[in-house]
């Protein structure tokens, strides 16, 4: 669609070209022999779908393509032109009426789209244009233009860096809306760029738009006045992309480079395709059941007439004389217009209504969801918000759950919990009020009765001082002048606290978890760190090397001097790279506090020290700088310096670092796990981030095994990647799938058994990998290893991941064996491909901007109210739904199969059993009304119990209430009560004399009987399946009924002038005048729900009983398991830690 | 399609003006804490146990049964005669005249059966024709008729609805009433005669009012331009249906029963549900309470055969009947109510049983199914 979409907006012939070369500032380059001004595709973002012209046969079209839609029209049509027993308006003016709804909804639909196209559009941006900066549309903007952009703005398209405010020429961009990471990145300018940008020459080759995020390649030639042309290359540091947004910088200088549709942003969302909901499958199944039913019986029903006429002087008895027209008419197409006679007769039984009810039920049913109180949230003045009320069934259905890790299962906010100095722990007391670190500067540390030497504190803390690459935000006018202009006063927030910028939150944390024990940091100037320490005694610090962090060593360090002329090196790291290279007996007095924290859910770091000699020192930094400055191996060399430098340290303690949960994050993903929902963690964010929330959320606990399929344990001397990779899998596989012992289907978790759980881990790189082996023959058997193993874990962590790769896992999943019913829920953009990708996206009304939001089904405030949303709400529309569509089938079957019977004594004739007001009005008003308030209302189970028991969703899990057996049993149902109907009143017309007068009922009246039992036993089996009767069940069901008879007399009651014969003309109280159609009515109904009463009886006790006694369960023993799992995880440690202090 | 693509922006711009608390103007839009909204709608929540429905098929069983019993009885006490007069055997007197029927014939073909009752109908007796193979309610037939016509339209009389084709003109005249029901009405004459055991052959009298739904003859049912009591000259321009031996304002003397209100015709008008019916003829009066309306003995039957239904296939009958509260003979009603009454009361035995063997493991595990 995309693809289409771009070739359609930049012309074809860019496509064949590899690379796209743009002047910056559409300025001629003396290179080039003719300046071609190349077509790029403007910068308008276009998402919607129709414009004035094309709307009408466009979206005609579309609704046409339904099934359902043009069946209709095709019954419509043969009612007009072909002689048919009904008239075209009993299914032409629903028809209409269905395709104008739809219309209108999706008109105003797309005129939001516009709308909202238009607003992005228009955006005004700053374009330098001949010297001058110019005001201009965003949609204007043309590659090679020149923008500025302020902080706080978002870039408008993809640019390459060429300016910045500050002075050493980077700025600080955060991505949160399109990966998820909200940290600042630093990106740089191209060196070796005038200042003035207004003489800059030069021309950027670069390759074609690609949506990867992190990849982009290009040089740049810079052409100076007399000068060689210099080459500068280009890589994803100097770009900047749409979407994300410049913080701490005031201004930049870009030159666009991809435009509107071709920026990476765009080229990362898919198109918002129709979802269907597993529901309208099965709907469109049963529908082809009931087709070639209704097919078969037209078939028949011709047949048989041809058969039956073919006898002597049946065709055309004396009596019954064909008219001129009819004798003239060929043969076979007599035959043809028969069939579509009575496939018109028998239309009914594929309601047009059906598709009325199901649409008034998902869109009214939908707005239970907006207003249920329990999803607002007091914070954001919210509640939730539905999309599209098509897939509210599906919510019940869910198999997968997909989730984000920022923002939606963490709310992306370090905070610093515990330390612990030299086996001693430290637990700063002040957490709930976030109380900034100046004031509470005499720590609790005093207050510990056992504590660590004065020495050790210090120096932990100092190590948490100065082992990071930590950036001072600059705040108010004290510090680093910008000189580009005047534009400061945009930055001097309120800000008392200091603002830090880091590539990783907990290095935030630390920091500002050091600032509560009295020593902050105050900056990096010039290579000179300076710290405040308790006594408010500013410490300078030279920082000699920065070693940094990589996913391999897992630890960093740094080396300072100190004032005294003192060598110290600080390293910070995860345990297991810090243990080994200190000294043994240190790591036994930490390593119980570690592992504690670890599996509370907190990311712990050591941290580490060493002092150097003059000699070491010396040696270490030769060591360094040749190994920086190597052309070859620059990275082995480096690593085996760093190696060789963080030897023999010591440790000085550990600290612990929470990643504040959502509220009720842990109890949610319990619950959706209880449900029988797998869970997989879909994040753009580091491995050991990602790892340590999933312990939090208690979706990897204690003893789960986890299966690491990582670039890190990919890595291997002997083997490539690739063939690693393969092994892996087998052993994986082997452990999780073969070794396993079956589980029992159904029970994807349990606590109590001994069994073995498995958590697996992939990593974006290893997925690609995956996905696209060099081998292509193993692509397949890759996948399916894969799925098997994962379907075997409880839980499923992918981290480093670009938003398509969650939407292609997402995908995977989807088209896997079984297509399991998958459910995306994030909160930033980077989730918004895989929201689309999933059957149901929802979307989390959180801090990183709308878009989420705004393409997801349903969006919530919060992650905990998802647990309602799918075992309340989605359980109850499926029920609702599947019993809806179960039903409507059903009634139509036995609506129509008497119809069909009787054509067997009318000699095939295509007569109506039923008067044609009341073929009509059957499905629109006599038994629309109390199936839909069932649909609405149905409550088979409470609320409070579906919550309680996350176990009952399993109960309908897998669609199983429109599964094949069940549809069979409504069809039988249908077929049995028909066959009721139609014989019961038939042997009693052996005799029409029914009335005590000796008078005869004629064929209207039979057909009258007839119906009435069908009303009748059709509400009251409706009544029989409704478990909750609020005064509107009440109401429909026995108004409808009170409706039909008082319909009846009325239309029976008048000689009807628009009507060219008065059939019914006093029919239905004759009928009711005779003891015997009373009688006949009575027992035909009560028979026809006899074996429904009797299913019930025999079924019932099981189900009442085990609600029952899940109800008595929970209220004696669940209730304090649940209570203390639904405390969150903070508290817990808190009181019990407090407890331990009382 | 894509949606999406745009909106960082759009809501950045949104940030950086009012930064949290939900973008703009700050409306409590919290869900109105009603119980409908809140689906904590009051319920009565039934369930169906064996409990609740075992006393309930009993009752239905112990109603049943003697509704059953009653019906059966009632439909037993019914008398009823019925006598084929198609005239396909040899043997039968009717032979000749279905052997030699032609549309053209202007002498009525007659002929006389002989028949005897072994019990005497006591109540008034019904005296039904019935056909059989006549399909009343062919879609093509049904549909054959002008219901305004015969409400006495005139313009209607003048114009008859396209629906009556091919029996809507005759000689462009318009046909009056006009339709294949209209056309194809019963017009055999039928007499009842009491042979006494001296041989004296007494008429029985009938009553030929009263056998159509007295709505379908007061308003269904209207003669054009009621005002005028002479229907020759409100039917002057119209033709009789084709064949038709008389003229529909020649159909009874009675000016109360002629023309469209004549009740034969309106019987004839309401069209049979099934191929094989009956249809009220004639109404036999009791007399007194003393003698049997028709007492035991000899009667016959003597037929103006006018009405062909060899062509076809089909069969003539003349049916004798009395008339319960629950209308004509008709065993059906009495055996299902029997019979669902005894189904329903075993499935009562069998529910209790089951709910006594089950019903005390209830308590401590799940009832298997």
């Amino acid at each position: 669609m995309l693809r289409r979409r771009l070739n359609r907006l930049c012309g074809g012939d860019e496509e064949r070209v590899d690379s796209r070369t743009i002047y910056v500032g559409h300025r001629p380059c003396p290179d080039t022999e003719a300046f071609i001004p190349s077509k790029f595709c403007d910068n308008r973002i276009v998402s919607s779908k129709y414009t004035v012209w094309n709307f009408l046969p466009k979206n005609l079209f579309e609704q046409f393509r339904r099934i359902a839609n043009f069946y209709f029209l095709i019954i419509f049509l043969v009612q007009v032109i072909v002689d048919t027993p009904t008239s075209p308006v009993t299914s032409g003016l629903p028809l209409f009426f269905v395709i104008t709804v739809t219309a209108i909804k999706q008109g105003y639909e797309d005129w939001l789209r516009h709308k909202a196209d238009k607003e992005v559009n228009k955006y005004p941006v700053t374009v330098l244009e001949d010297g001058r900066s110019v005001k201009k549309e965003s949609e204007k903007i043309k590659v090679g233009d020149v923008v500025e952009v302020v902080e706080d703005e978002t870039f408008p398209c993809d640019l390459i860096l060429l300016q910045s405010s500050r002075e050493d020429g980077t700025c600080f961009v955060t991505t949160a809306s399109l990966d998820g990471e909200s940290n600042h990145k630093t990106h740089y300018t191209v060196p070796d760029i005038e200042k003035d940008l207004q003489t800059l020459t030069s021309a950027i080759e670069c390759e074609q738009p690609q949506p990867d995020l992190y990849k982009f390649v290009g040089r740049m030639h810079i052409y100076k006045l007399e000068q060689e042309p210099v080459v500068r290359s280009l890589g994803p540091e100097n770009l900047l992309l749409k979407g994300a947004t410049l913080k701490n910088t005031k201004k930049i200088y870009g030159v666009s480079v991809y435009t509107g549709m071709e920026t990476k942003m765009a080229l990362n969302y898919q198109g918002k395709s129709q979802k269907r909901s597993a529901v309208e499958k099965s709907i469109n199944a049963f529908l082809l059941v009931y087709l070639s039913i209704l097919i078969s019986k037209a078939v028949v029903c011709t047949t048989l007439k041809y058969v039956w006429q073919s006898k002597e002087g049946q065709d055309e008895p004396w009596y019954n004389q064909k008219t001129q027209k009819e004798k003239d008419t060929n043969m076979y197409l007599k035959m043809f217009t028969d069939f579509l006679s009575f496939m018109v007769l028998f239309n009914f039984i594929i309601p047009v209504s059906m598709y009325v009810t199901v649409e008034m039920q998902k869109f009214l049913g939908s707005f239970f969801i907006t207003w249920d109180k329990d999803f607002f949230d007091p914070e954001i003045q919210e509640g939730a918000l539905v999309n599209t009320s098509d897939l509210n069934e599906e919510l019940g259905q869910v198999e997968y759950v997909f989730t984000d890790k920022t923002g939606t299962l963490t709310q992306n906010n370090m905070e610093f919990i515990e330390c612990c100095i030299d086996g001693f722990q430290y637990r700063y007391r002040d957490t709930q009020s976030e109380v900034d670190g100046f004031t509470v500067t005499d720590g609790p540390v005093n207050k510990l009765q056992q504590k660590a030497g004065w020495e050790k504190e210090e120096l932990f803390l100092r190590a948490l001082c100065l082992c990071h690459t930590v950036q001072v935000k600059e705040a108010g006018s004290e510090v680093l002048v910008d000189q580009v202009d005047g534009i400061d006063g945009l930055l001097s927030q309120p800000e008392e606290e200091r603002g830090f910028i880091a590539s990783s939150p907990d290095e935030i944390a630390l920091v500002k978890g050091a600032m509560k024990y009295g020593f902050t940091f105050l900056g990096l100037e010039s290579k000179s760190m300076k710290i405040k320490n308790r006594q408010n005694d500013i410490e300078e610090y030279k920082l000699l090397h920065v070693l940094n962090f990589d996913p391999v060593r897992r630890r960093m360090s740094v080396i300072v001097q100190t004032k005294s002329g003192e060598t110290l090196l600080f390293c910070k790291g995860a345990d297991s790279s810090i243990f080994p290279r200190v000294r043994p007996e240190e790591v036994d007095r930490i390593r119980m506090h570690v592992e504690r924290n670890a599996t509370e859910g907190y990311r712990t770091l050591c941290v580490a020290y060493k002092q150097l000699s003059a000699e070491e020192y010396a040696m270490a930094d030769t060591g360094l700088r040749e190994a920086r400055l190597a052309l070859q191996d620059r990275e082995e060399k480096l690593m085996a310096m760093y190696n060789q430098v963080e030897m023999g340290m010591s440790l000085i303690g550990a600290t612990a670092v929470e990643d504040r949960l959502q509220e009720e994050a842990a109890e949610t993903m319990e619950a959706l796990q209880g449900a029988g929902m797998k869970v997989w963690v879909l994040t753009g964010d580091k491995m050991e981030t990602a790892k340590s929330t999933c312990y939090a959320c208690r979706l990897f606990q204690r003893g789960t095994e986890l299966l690491e399929l990582t670039v890190r344990t990919l890595e291997d001397e002997k083997l490539n990647s690739d063939q690693k990779l393969h092994e892996l899998l087998q052993e994986y596989h082997n452990k999780a799938v073969k070794d396993a012992p079956p589980v029992k289907a159904g029970v994807t978790r349990s606590w109590s058994t001994a069994n073995q759980d498995y958590g697996f881990i992939i990593d974006g790189a290893t997925l690609s990998l995956l996905m696209n082996p060099p081998h292509d023959a193993d692509a397949s058997q890759y996948k399916s290893l894969f799925l098997q193993i994962c379907q075997n874990c409880t839980a499923v962590l992918c981290c480093r991941m670009a938003p398509l790769q969650k939407a292609q896992i997402v995908k995977m999943v989807k088209n896997s064996q079984g297509s399991p019913i998958t459910l995306s829920i994030g909160d930033g953009a980077n989730d918004v491909s895989m929201i689309l990708e999933a059957h149901v996206g929802i979307g989390i009304k959180g801090k990183e901007g709308r878009q989420a939001v705004r393409n997801s089904d349903y969006a919530i405030p919060k992650l905990k109210h998802l647990k309602k949303l799918l075992l309340a709400h989605g359980h109850l529309y499926y029920v609702r739904i599947a019993h809806l569509v179960q039903y409507f089938f059903y009634k139509n079957l036995c609506f129509i199969l008497p119809q069909f019977l009787y054509q067997f004594f009318c000699g095939y004739s295509q007569q109506p059993l039923y008067d044609a007001a009341y073929l009509t009005m059957y499905n629109i008003c006599f038994t629309s009304m109390p199936i839909l308030a069932y649909s609405l209302l149905e409550q088979h189970i409470s609320i409070e119990i579906l919550l309680h028991n996350a176990a009952l969703y399993r109960e309908i899990a897998n669609n199983a209430m429109l599964r094949w057996r069940p549809f069979l049993y409504w069809t039988v149902l249908g077929i049995f009560q028909g066959l009721m109907f139609f014989f019961g009143v038939r042997f009693l017309f052996s005799n029409p004399a029914l009335q005590d007068n000796g008078q005869v009922f004629g064929n209207w009246s039979y057909g009258t009987i007839v119906f009435t039992v069908l009303v009748f036993t059709v509400t009251l089996k409706l009544a029989l399946d409704t478990r909750h009767w609020t005064w509107i069940n009440h109401f429909v069901i026995w108004g409808s009924l009170a409706f039909y008879v008082f319909f009846s007399f009325f239309w029976g009651g008048i000689i009807w002038p628009f009507l060219k014969q008065q059939r019914l003309y006093f029919v239905f109280a004759n009928v009711l005048s005779s003891v015997s159609a009373w009688l006949v009515i009575i027992i035909l109904i009560l028979l026809s729900l006899l074996p429904e009463i009797l299913l019930v009886v025999l079924r019932k006790p099981r189900g009442h009983h085990s609600q029952q006694k899940k109800q008595s369960q929970s209220n004696v023993g669940g209730n304090q398991s649940s209570q203390s799992s639904a405390r969150p995880l903070l508290m817990r440690t808190f009181s019990d830690e407090s407890n331990s202090v009382m | 399609m894509m949606a999406s693509s745009y909106s960082a922006k759009e809501e950045d711009g949104h940030h950086s003006g009012s930064a949290g608390l939900g973008g703009t103007a700050i409306r409590t839009r919290k869900p109105d804490n009603t119980a409908f909204k809140q689906q904590r709608l009051p319920a009565w929540q039934p369930i169906l146990t064996a409990g609740t429905v075992l006393p309930a098929f009993f009752i239905i069983g112990l109603i049943f049964i003697p509704i059953g019993i009653g019906l059966f009885v009632t439909s037993n006490n019914i008398k009823e005669f019925e006598i084929d007069y198609t005239g396909t055997d040899m043997s039968s007197p009717c032979f000749n005249c279905s052997q030699s029927f032609s549309w053209n014939s202007t002498t009525p073909c007659r002929c006389v059966l002989f028949f005897s009752l072994d019990q005497p109908f006591e109540s008034n007796v019904f005296m039904y024709y019935g056909l059989s193979n006549f399909y009343q309610n062919h879609r093509r037939y049904v549909k054959s008729r002008d219901d305004s016509q015969l409400n006495g339209d005139e313009r209607s009389l003048k114009e008859p609805s396209k629906e009556c084709e091919p029996y809507r003109t005759n000689e462009n005249k318009p046909i009056a009433p006009c339709g294949a029901i209209a056309n194809s009405m019963f017009n055999d004459t039928l007499d009842l005669f009491y042979i006494d055991p001296n041989g004296t052959q007494t008429q029985i009298p009938f009553i030929k009012k009263g056998i159509a739904w007295w709505t379908d003859k007061h308003v269904k049912f209207r003669n054009p331009s009621s005002s005028n009591p002479n229907l020759t000259a409100v039917f002057i321009d119209t033709a009789k249906p084709v064949n038709w031996r008389k003229p529909v304002y020649e159909l009874d003397t009675d000016p109360e029963n002629n023309g469209f209100i004549n009740e034969d015709f309106i019987v004839w008008m309401r069209t049979a549900a099934l191929p094989t019916f009956r249809k009220l003829y004639r109404i036999i009066q009791k007399k007194n309470n003393m003698t049997p309306t028709l007492p035991r003995g000899n009667y016959s039957l003597e037929v103006t055969y006018n009405y062909p239904v060899r062509s076809f296939e089909g069969r003539k009958r003349m049916i004798l009947s009395t008339i319960s509260w629950m209308g004509g003979k008709n065993p059906f009603l009495g055996i299902a109510y029997i019979t669902v009454g005894s189904i329903c009361f075993f499935l009562g035995v069998v529910l209790l049983f089951i709910h006594h063997k089950y019903g005390n493991r209830n308590n401590s595990s799940d009832i298997p199914n």
